[in-house]
């Protein structure tokens, strides 16, 4: 049984054509999308703008209601879930978000943020809140004598660790990462994307992992969902989407990505050896 | 490649903050060659930004600069208002990070174009619109003579940027920097946009400076490359060199974070 | 287009209709006995009822409505009399047609406001402008501060104080008269300034506001570092990549401010004694004249529900995002 599954999935939202005047028009974001997510794998859904993987993550997060299609948990239909239920689906998947500041309470210190699920979940942490937003602190790499601290006197790199942290606190068995690295210079990012692969190593929970970056999805996932115009166009493990890709779209999409010189790269990692060997 | 279209020299920065003045370029110095391409590179906060703003002389109000910017013999820095006014867009243009916002949505692209034109050019509305129309055309947007009259948010993302860069080539400037002009769009849309840059420069021959934090698309499309951290000129050389033999630990640490979508997965 | 334009027009009527049924129901519902108002103070049971009949009080309510909308369209008959369309009904006071009363002020209060409209339009737009691209000088604070007490200033004592100091100390104006501009446009000029500057100061200190800070937003904008960055004239980009955008959501305030005007400056009428429609609503209401009352309130309700329309539809040829597409 796998921990989640999406079945025929469609969104559809209302919207008007050009101009505020037109008529009203619906428009398909999602279009009958169905996966599964196994406990402890990483599921990478890639796309362009406007492919519908982010109206995708929300729909698994239960952040938005599908037009049609289901959607179970650990082989529950959690689809119109609420109360109780929704809660206890909560408490088993978290959402990091893009931009990590606008999604923090600029007026909380770290300790209410990371704890904030726990609060809303009414559970009193072991050994006190202190304790437990320091130990989250750590985990995800941050000085813990700084929970006391808001959100604006972190870096953005310190802040996503932050919202990791978060979505950590009730324990998850599974982690939503929407662009959660897209807005991060390259070298954080390489560090966020460690810490992310790292903690999935330490706790054994899956991830969906929503990006636009293809280079960056091959780092952290073992399957690979390729979205264009709502649609899942190609579904595959991580090796078969990147060595052979099957559909038409996923080979543009691998075509378009920009790439260093290899053969500079090749030169540059060998001279790099030969440095350390000497 | 004749070194001397543009040259900068120990060009500083200062920006006033709560803090009291801060450097924000620090003795920079490079040059652009006709025909040549020279990428910027760097993350957040290194200055690659105001580097090309001061340029321009569109610093943020109580900028300091110092050291020299010269184009083509002539020096920029201490030029006044009006004069700047003349050079901008003319002898040296700009495309910019994000089309959308970077276009003004209450006019029609057409307009947008010809009044740049007829700012350094003069002449006739009609010989603007001729101009706004071939320059159009030049960017591959279909059907010019009709969407010369349409509303920027009436074109798709990558559409904008053509439209941007259209504008800034409609006089042809010896110099054009481009400001993270891939940055906001799609990787198919880009990898459009940098073809068509290529192209453009390649039959006008102008110099170009792209800025960007993208490793990987300054490496398919510069010949020279400066490093910039902090502030900081880090590293200097053709592309070739800073990426198969950089000399400064930065630049590799760079080049190491860099994601790679062919070889195997570093671990 | 045509078809948005007929829409908001059938929304403008069902808007109006319901003002009408609301405020006949509370002016002619639940005040004093119309009929009792104006039989006076010699009056007998027999009188009342007459009255009552001519005026059709004894019917239901909704007939009375009926026959009160029948009459703005169509005209109706008090007992011989014929009031033709549009009537409103004849004042208890003075027993004049409510339309001949307003035809009459009109033009009072479309002067005042119009006035009023361009010395405001003028200072604020021009302050605010000079303000937002001289942010943080001297000028701009000392502009901004002004404008802050500007607004805090009640008309009346603006009123009373200009008219005390140029009018009966330094004697340089008239008292406001109202003449016909024809007659005498000088006078005209001379008793209007007063009105129009006193409405207009708190209108323009508002709008300088508005109009600093919407330029100084616009300022930070992409689209303006790119019109600097393209080498127009200064000018240019101020005017064109600036003020355009800046003023364009103004216009929407700024339709809804004159439209309310045009239905009367009560304050600012009364005190200067100009027989407008804002003098009209003070007087009839000091005196409960009902269908004077019923009147001028329809007509403030007109003339903000069509502002409205006017609004949106200008709004759609000055911003091309909501622009509609015809095709």
């Amino acid at each position: 049984m796998s921990l989640l599954t999406i079945n025929g999935v469609t969104k559809q939202f209302v919207t008007r054509g050009e101009g505020v005047l037109a008529p009203k028009a619906t428009f398909t974001a999602v279009d009958n999308v169905s996966f599964e997510v196994e406990l402890g794998e990483t599921l990478a859904i890639v796309g362009e703008s406007g492919s519908g993987k982010s109206t995708t993550a929300r729909i698994a997060a239960r952040l938005l209601e599908p037009t049609s299609g289901t959607v179970e948990f650990d082989g529950q239909d959690v689809t119109r879930a609420t109360g109780k239920d929704l809660a206890r689906f909560r408490n088993n998947v978290q959402v990091v978000f893009q931009d990590p500041f606008s999604s923090l309470n600029p007026r909380y210190t770290i300790e209410r943020i990371v704890t904030a699920p726990l609060t809303y979940q009414g559970i009193a942490p072991k050994g006190g809140r202190r304790a437990f937003a320091q130990e989250l602190m750590e985990r995800v790499g941050l000085n813990p004598d700084h929970c006391q601290r808001y959100p604006a006197q972190f870096s953005g790199g310190q802040a996503q660790r932050i919202g990791i942290a978060r979505a950590l606190a009730v324990n998850p068995k599974l982690v939503i990462c929407d662009e959660a690295v897209s807005a991060l210079d390259v070298s954080i990012q390489a560090q966020v994307l460690k810490l992310l692969m790292r903690l999935q190593r330490e706790s054994g929970f899956s991830y969906i992992f929503i990006a636009h970056d293809l280079a960056v999805v091959r780092q952290i996932s073992q399957r690979v969902a390729v979205m264009n115009k709502g649609k899942i166009v190609e579904l595959g493990s991580r090796d078969q989407i990147f060595s052979d890709p099957q559909d038409e779209y996923t080979k543009t999409l691998l075509a378009a990505v920009p790439r260093i010189n290899p053969e500079w790269d090749r030169r540059r990692r060998s001279l790099g050896r030969a440095r350390e060997a000497s | 490649m004749t070194a001397d279209l543009f040259v900068v020299e120990d060009l500083t920065v200062t920006l006033p903050t709560g803090r009291g003045p801060v450097d924000v370029v620090k003795n920079v110095s490079f040059t652009v060659g006709r025909d040549d391409t020279l990428g910027i590179v760097g993350e957040s906060g290194s200055g690659k930004s105001m580097t090309a703003l001061a340029v321009l002389g569109l610093l943020p109000r109580g900028a300091e600069t110092s050291g020299s910017i010269r184009l083509e013999g002539k020096e920029l820095l201490g030029r006044s208002e009006r004069e700047l006014q003349s050079i901008r867009g003319n002898a040296i243009s700009m495309v910019f990070q994000d089309p959308l916002s970077s276009l003004n949505p209450y006019y029609t692209v057409g307009l947008q174009i010809e009044e740049m034109y007829r700012a350094h050019r003069g002449g006739s509305r009609r010989d603007a619109r001729k101009v706004a129309i071939e320059a159009l055309e030049r960017v591959h947007i279909p059907d010019a003579g009709r969407r010369i009259d349409h509303y920027p948010h009436q074109f798709s993302g990558g559409q904008r940027q053509r439209i941007m860069i259209a504008m800034a080539l409609c006089c042809s400037p010896s110099l054009l920097i481009a400001d993270e002009p891939t940055t906001a769009l799609d990787v198919t849309v880009q990898a459009q946009i940098l073809e068509l840059m290529a192209e453009l420069q390649s039959t006008t021959g102008t110099g170009m400076i792209f800025i960007t934090h993208d490793l990987a698309v300054i490496s398919s499309i510069a010949k020279r490359v400066l490093v910039m951290c902090a502030g900081d000129p880090v590293e200097y050389g053709t592309a070739e060199q800073v990426f198969s033999d950089p000399h400064h630990d930065y630049t590799r640490t760079l080049l190491d974070a860099v994601p790679r979508i062919d070889d195997e997965v570093a671990s | 287009m045509t078809r948005y334009v007929i829409g908001r027009l059938g929304g403008v009527v069902v808007i109006l209709l319901a003002v009408c049924l609301f405020t006949y129901l509370i002016f002619f519902k639940l005040s004093p006995d119309p009929a009792v108002m104006i039989c006076g103070k010699t009056c007998t049971p027999e009188r009342i009822d007459s009255i009552r009949d001519v005026l059709g009080l004894n019917q239901p309510i909704l007939t009375q409505f009926w026959e009160f909308l029948q009459g703005i369209f169509a005209g109706r008959d008090y007992g011989s009399v014929h009031c033709s369309a549009p009537c409103l009904g004849y004042s208890f006071q003075t027993n004049e047609s409510v339309w001949s009363m307003i035809t009459a002020r009109l033009p009072v209060s479309i002067t005042v406001a119009v006035g009023a409209a361009v010395l405001w339009l003028l200072a604020g737009v021009i302050g605010g402008l000079i303000s937002a691209i001289k942010q943080g000088t001297w000028w701009d604070r000392t502009a901004m501060a002004l404008a802050l007490g500007g607004v805090s200033v009640p008309n009346y004592v603006l009123a009373l104080v200009l008219q005390f100091v140029l009018v009966v100390k330094l004697q340089v104006l008239p008292f406001p008269s109202a003449p016909a501009f024809a007659d005498n446009p000088l006078l005209w000029f001379e008793s209007y300034i007063m009105p129009w500057t006193v409405l207009a100061v708190g209108y323009a200190c508002l709008y300088a506001r508005l109009t600093r800070a919407n330029v100084i937003d616009t300022l930070q904008e992409n689209y303006f570092r790119t019109a600097r960055a393209k080498g127009l004239s200064r000018s240019l980009v101020l005017r064109r990549h600036a003020l355009r955008p800046a003023l364009t959501p103004i216009t929407t305030i700024f339709g809804m401010d004159f439209a309310g005007l045009l239905g009367g400056a009560l304050i600012t009428e009364t005190v200067f004694g100009l027989n407008g429609i804002g003098k009209m609503a003070a007087d009839s209401i000091a005196k409960n004249d009902q269908p004077v009352i019923m009147a001028v309130t329809l007509l403030a309700a007109f003339f903000v529900v069509i502002g409205n329309v006017v609004v949106d539809l200008v709004y759609t040829t000055l911003d091309p995002r909501v622009r509609v597409t015809s095709s």
